[in-house]
């Protein structure tokens, strides 16, 4: 009987052994994130913060923070000269782009995927412009484009194309798509590497067993490639909606939101209520916020929208 | 943030502590002057053989920021200073797109630099938010103070008190082609001297029909471009484009839009280079170096980089009947509020006024300078051109504009004025007064 007795206190022992081990696990965890932790709250939760009390104050750019001026940043946001043509602009780029880049990155991704030759060349010469800096290849084209010097209308005109020179960034339409083509010349490379790897990641299997059955090359892409690429395009959706919603540094360096004030984009009225003029800091923010606040929402229906059919 | 401000002070104070010890080995042997009140006795600076206007030469590290445009001629200035005071200059130039952001955030953190030149069309801007220290008695004290062309101190004083002096000008002048005004017969030394002549070179030079070659160019997508070449054909003609207190903006005028129509009707008789409509600023100089314009309106400091390509013609700026009249631009420059060696910062402003740095740095570089005395100097004297740059930035109708908001009412990208000229020039042509208000409207903030 006796050596079947367990005493509270041997039963407690190993217990509290275990405890304190998931206590230590628990305390190296931390000690693991805490480097992470540590950048998110200094490099993205502080200055978040920041934002928020400066769109709630009376802060300029000289005069520094006034005190709190709640919500007449936001009213003066929303009745900004340029605020809801810049969210079309926006929006019309965000759409134009990304139907463009990501249908054409597709496009090179199977071509790239489908010969063999010419895929080495081929990969570098699409990637090659992804090695060039946003603000430099804007740079390029706007050498490219100008009026003054640029190669391009004298080819044009030599080899017969047009008898006048094309006015590349004069016109609001020929403003917007010579910043596109800029942007799907710098990216298409980017998002093909993208969807390179998602096609990879589908077994060759698969299409043998859909040959089998009979299948033809259209129906193979529409039934078997593009489900299973499902992940890849939403990841690249979403980057490239993102980054458009958010441009800058083309239309800055491009087109200054000229001509007329038609390609002013949401972040460049940011920019200009911050330093060009208004230099009204609190204004800025409360656009930002806003901006902020759009793209949160943005995403989680994408989100909910690309992740639907897999669940 | 706030915390940053020790940052900047403690390199200054060790600065002091140093500058004290140099100043008391030197002392025996110096004569005086400087301002001694603000330092203990025992260990007090001066200036070498120096006058109490001159300021305090003791061995201080004096910062100071300018754009990038100004580069040239800061570094030659600060160089020159740097050469014969013991207070020694440390130059920051900053690219010309972050130049706003770095001061205003420099400025929310107590942490400008002792001395920072600004663009002189945002000065009023920048003397409102109380950037800079005054100096209205210390600029009193120059013996040459009235000599100082008043330009850029008008600029600079905001409620009567005077913060800025004039660093670098640049003025805004009519150029022309001397070669091509020989082939269309007119005469290679007489420029325009009316708006209407003006108008008949440039339809002469294009008629001359040459390939790539055309009357005149304008940065017709380029605010701040049209500012420093437009604005003078009005103030010549005897008018102004705001009021005084830069709250109203006057360009409905006659005058004004009698501008515009010359624009306009060389624009539609295809006398402007076609590049014009896109011109943003960044090239707006490019084709008359080239040689592919016939006359325009065109900053006199790249006098000396036409020259290279082109045989260059040199007027003022002329109104409808005549007149002559330049943009003052360029940059001033004050002593910062965050300085704690403002008597030191001062030495290097009154030497900036000096005749060394005038005629010897300016002058000897081309550069037209701040003082009206020294306009006729050995070096501007090689260059009849030249003499008449300063004879024009001293005419009464050469200005430069004030208003608190002129950023944001003309230099701008999004800047209501783009809208108005583009509209009377390449547009409807009809929509002056609408345009006019929404100036108004932002300048009146």
């Amino acid at each position: 009987m006796a050596t079947t007795t367990i005493t509270p206190s041997a039963a407690a022992a190993p217990r509290r052994r275990r405890v304190s081990r998931v206590r230590r696990r628990a305390a190296l965890g931390w000690a693991y994130a805490s480097p992470t932790g540590v950048f998110v709250v200094v490099f993205f939760i502080l200055p978040v913060v920041l934002v928020g009390q400066m769109s709630v104050s009376d802060w300029g750019l000289f005069a520094g923070n006034k005190g709190i001026n709640a919500p007449d940043n936001f009213t003066a946001a929303f009745a900004a000269a340029h605020f809801w043509p810049a969210i079309v602009f926006t929006l019309k780029y965000t759409v134009v782009t990304t139907v463009i880049l990501l249908g054409l990155a597709l496009a090179l991704a199977l071509l790239v995927q489908e010969s063999n030759r010419w895929k080495n060349l081929l990969r570098t010469a699409i990637l090659v412009p992804s090695a060039l800096g946003l603000a430099s290849a804007s740079l390029l084209f706007y050498a490219l484009y100008s009026p003054q010097s640029g190669p391009i209308n004298p080819w044009l005109q030599s080899l017969g194309v047009v008898t006048e020179p094309i006015s590349f960034l004069g016109t609001a339409t020929s403003a917007l798509w010579s910043t596109v083509f800029l942007i799907v010349w710098r990216f298409a490379g980017f998002y093909m590497l993208l969807l390179m790897v998602g096609l990879q990641g589908i077994s060759g299997d698969v299409y043998e067993a859909a040959r089998i059955d009979g299948a033809g090359r259209w129906q193979t892409f529409t039934r078997i490639t593009l489900p299973l690429l499902r992940p890849s395009l939403a990841l690249c959706t979403i980057l490239c909606i993102t980054g458009s919603l958010l441009a800058f540094d083309q239309f800055f360096i491009l087109t200054k939101g000229g001509p007329d004030n038609t390609t002013i984009t949401i972040v460049q009225l940011i920019y200009s209520a911050a330093f060009a003029g208004r230099n009204n800091l609190g204004l800025a923010a409360a656009l930002s916020v806003i901006v902020l606040a759009a793209l949160l929402l943005i995403n989680l229906v994408q989100f909910r929208g690309l992740r639907g059919k897999d669940s | 943030m706030r915390s940053i401000r020790t940052r900047g002070g403690r390199p200054i104070a060790s600065v002091i502590a140093v500058a004290a010890m140099v100043a008391g080995l030197a002392a025996c042997s110096s004569s005086g002057g400087g301002d001694a009140t603000t330092n203990p006795p025992g260990d007090t600076p001066t200036a070498a053989d120096g006058e109490a206007w001159e300021g305090v030469d003791d061995g201080t590290t004096l910062t100071l920021w300018t754009r990038a445009p100004m580069e040239a001629q800061a570094n030659l200035l600060v160089d020159a200073y740097n050469a014969s005071h013991q207070n020694q200059v440390q130059l920051t130039i900053v690219p010309n797109d972050d130049y706003v952001a770095k001061v205003g955030a420099a400025a929310g953190s107590g942490d400008l630099p002792d001395l920072f030149a600004a663009d002189i069309v945002y000065v009023p801007n920048w003397t409102q938010a109380g950037l800079f220290t005054d100096i209205t008695d210390r600029i009193a004290s120059l013996p040459f103070a009235a000599d100082i062309n008043p330009a850029h101190i008008d600029a600079g004083t905001y409620d009567g008190v005077k913060y800025v002096l004039p660093f670098v000008h640049d003025l805004s002048v009519m150029f022309w082609n001397k070669d091509l005004y020989r082939e269309a017969g007119l005469d290679p030394e007489q420029g325009p001297t009316t708006l209407a002549e003006f108008k008949e070179q440039a339809l002469a030079i294009q008629a001359l029909g040459k390939e790539g070659v055309y009357g005149t160019y304008f940065g017709g997508n380029c605010g701040g471009c049209n500012v420093f070449t437009w604005f003078p054909m009005i103030w010549a003609s005897g008018e102004d484009v705001m009021n005084a207190d830069g709250t109203e903006a006057l360009l409905n005028s006659d005058v004004a839009q009698e501008v515009f129509t010359t624009w306009r009707d060389l624009w539609e008789a295809g006398a402007v280079a076609p590049g014009s409509r896109d011109e943003t600023g960044a090239t707006w100089t490019g084709p008359f170096q080239e040689g592919n314009i016939g006359v325009m309106p065109y900053p006199a400091t790249l006098l000396a980089t036409a020259d290279q390509t082109i045989d260059v013609g040199l007027g003022g700026i002329p109104g409808i009947d005549g007149g002559v009249s330049t943009f003052i631009g360029g940059d001033g420059i004050g002593i910062s509020k965050d300085s704690k060696v403002t008597d030191q910062a001062w030495n290097f402003l009154a030497w900036l006024m000096s005749e060394d740095a005038q005629v010897g740095v300016l002058a000897r570089h081309g550069d037209v300078g701040a003082r009206m005395d020294l306009t006729d100097n050995e070096f501007s004297s090689a260059d009849p051109r030249v003499v008449l740059v300063n004879e024009i930035a001293a005419d009464p109708n050469s200005k430069t504009p004030f208003s608190v908001n002129f950023q944001q009412g003309f230099n701008a990208t999004d800047a209501p004025w783009l809208t108005l000229f583009r509209n009377a020039v390449f547009g409807s042509g009809d929509s002056v007064e609408a345009d006019n208000a929404a100036i108004t409207a932002v300048l009146g903030q």
